[in-house]
């Protein structure tokens, strides 16, 4: 790793579930490339997956920023969607708005959000109802 | 535990990873939900599933989990077995139901780690 910052920016499509986890799956790769701790890479892999998972799942898509600086590494996590009407309780452990037809493919169980704060550092959720939803999470090196 | 232990002990079949058969598996974890096996982190696992579908390979990708074992004689498709191959991670396919398997497994000394925090 040297000092540069790296930004990684990301299309995530609308409704292709076979599709989501592309953009994750690419970061993961290139960070072990630049050699980041194993350890610092799947917390970051598994938070963005979750977060990149919601955006399919909830919210049409979206784009992901990656900001890789020495310090720590940013995903911002943006997308047009419906918005979250209760930000508390959707980050309680087991709710979740997913339908049937999710939970049938693995997802939907009320762990995601969960999942992303406890992997990493930091996590700020922005949401308006109709606009859309901002996640931005840190994970420090 | 290696990956060929399992196959032996499940009576399963190796899809995916004959030349990582020697690899040495840690843990287990059993679950249909990828977002209750992404809430567990461990180093060189095994996943147990009767889910069959992309999603599991990418789960297992985030997770650096070294074989999947398909449960209830589910056989992965095309695109699954491309990925997995990508990713090196073995593949296989028991017909034996998730309780059986896991509890097989557990009687040969294969443990779940400790528990969710």
């Amino acid at each position: 790793m040297n000092n540069d910052i790296i930004v990684m920016t990301y299309e995530v499509p609308a409704d292709d579930f076979t599709r989501a986890g592309e953009a994750s799956s690419s970061v993961k790769g290139k960070l072990k490339k630049m050699g980041v701790n194993p350890d610092i890479v799947r917390k970051v892999a598994i938070a963005m997956y979750e977060g990149e998972i919601n955006m399919v799942i909830h919210a049409f898509g979206g784009t992901i920023d990656v900001i890789v600086s020495p310090e720590e590494i940013m995903m911002i996590l943006k997308d047009q969607g419906p918005g979250i009407e209760d930000i508390e309780l959707a980050m309680q452990a087991g709710y979740s708005t997913a339908p049937d037809n999710i939970r049938s493919l693995g997802f939907g169980a009320g762990m995601g959000l969960p999942n992303m704060k406890r992997y990493t550092d930091d996590m700020k959720i922005e949401s308006i109802l109709g606009v859309g939803t901002t996640v931005t999470m840190r994970v420090s090196m | 535990m290696t990956i060929k232990d399992i196959r032996d002990i499940l009576m399963a079949e190796l899809v995916v990873g004959e030349e990582w058969g020697d690899r040495e598996v840690h843990t287990a974890c059993g679950s249909d939900m990828m977002s209750d096996v992404l809430a567990f982190m461990k180093d060189q696992s095994v996943l147990l599933t009767g889910l069959c579908n992309l999603q599991v390979i990418r789960t297992c990708e985030m997770m650096d989990i070294i074989c999947i074992v398909f449960v209830r004689g589910k056989l992965p498709d095309e695109a699954m077995i491309e990925m997995a191959k990508e990713k090196e991670i073995a593949i296989l396919t028991s017909g034996h139901r998730m309780f059986s398997a896991c509890g097989m497994l557990y009687e040969k000394g294969l443990r779940g780690g400790p528990d969710y925090k």
